[in-house]
């Protein structure tokens, strides 16, 4: 079995997955998204899986496109991938489907978004509708902060940054929670803490093990469906005794959880990616 | 050696290309172009759409 590690940089993650799939007997082929070369009349056909861990969501989705195109079996598939990398219609799916989220407002003009700001009532939070690690995250805590970085975004940014969604500020209990949830099951949960209001790791957020209680297991198994499933992080907030579903991350970063959740999360990885594998030569034969 | 200040950077046994080290002297972040010979180039720096 042969399996591409699609990736831009190896950072520890990379090296874990390597490590599991190795230890699984799989043939693994790291592929630097820099060098690669697609040809869309045949890309390389002789992985039976790709891994995509790109740190470039536009270099990776757009090679898992085009490999998908051609029948080759890519974890996560694009469709996910492309979902979670906007939060925009991350959360609209996560709604439809019936999961808690945060009330969340989307307008395209510096003065539409302050009406939304003032419906929402401040402190209200303003993401990127793409973006990781906290970046250009903003907690608008008056009119006049409102005021000021919607003109900011409006001037200086891209035309995505006039699309501004802005979010009701849930105060979190100086954490949140992150699960992983791998097909249909949550493997494990950490609560991600920070003084900072903004709880990511790679923002200096600690990680603790949290009990994945059925509350969890039943949101976030619900979440991953909602976009589409495959190997997936889910950030919840806590809101009082409510659980909100803020975001679910498709390429997700784990090394600060294994040794606090004591899972073997890449080796559960490995697992999904060698199931994938096995699909796609049954249905070869099959075809 | 370091692209960045000719330092004598030291690797992990195990380390691959495409792995980020630091500088112990100058502190740059390297990325490891090539293993045999070692080589690295001053890391690129984070792009807008980089993430998780």
């Amino acid at each position: 079995m042969r399996v591409a590690l699609l990736c831009s940089r190896i950072r520890v993650e990379e090296k874990l997955l390597r490590h599991a799939l190795q230890r699984r007997g799989v043939t693994v082929e790291v592929v630097d998204d820099r060098e690669l070369v697609l040809d869309l009349a045949g890309p390389r056909r002789d992985w039976d899986v790709v891994l995509q861990r790109s740190l470039s969501q536009t270099r990776g989705l757009a090679a898992a496109r085009v490999l998908a195109a051609a029948g080759v079996a890519v974890v996560n598939q694009p469709e996910v991938t492309a979902l979670c990398a906007d939060k925009l219609a991350t959360t609209a799916l996560l709604h439809a489907a019936g999961v808690p989220v945060p009330r969340t407002l989307v307008a395209f003009s510096a003065e539409s978004a302050l009406r939304a700001a003032e419906e929402l009532g401040y402190p209200v939070v303003l993401k990127p509708v793409s973006g990781s690690w906290g970046r250009m995250l903003a907690r608008l805590n008056d009119r006049d902060a409102a005021e000021a970085v919607f003109e900011d975004r409006t001037v200086l940014g891209s035309p995505e940054h006039s699309v501004f969604y802005v979010q009701e500020h849930v105060a979190k209990p100086g954490r949140d929670i992150r699960a992983f949830v791998v097909g249909d099951e949550v493997i494990c949960a950490v609560f991600r803490e920070s003084a900072h209001w903004i709880t990511n790791t790679a923002r200096g957020a600690t990680t603790r093990d949290c009990v994945v209680t059925s509350d969890i297991a039943r949101l976030c198994v619900q979440s991953a469906r909602a976009v589409g499933g495959g190997v997936l992080a889910v950030d919840l907030l806590e809101d009082g005794d409510r659980l909100l579903v803020s975001e679910v991350n498709a390429t997700m970063e784990f090394r600060n959880s294994i040794d606090v959740t004591g899972v073997d999360i890449p080796g559960r990885v490995a697992g999904v990616v060698i199931d994938a594998a096995r699909g796609a030569q049954t249905m070869a034969a099959a075809g | 050696m370091c692209p960045e200040c000719d330092a004598r950077v030291s690797v992990p046994d195990d380390v691959e290309r495409g792995e980020l080290v630091q500088c112990p002297e100058c502190g740059v972040e390297l990325e490891v172009v090539a293993l045999e010979p070692l080589r690295f180039i001053v890391a690129p720096p984070e792009e807008e759409d980089w993430g998780e």
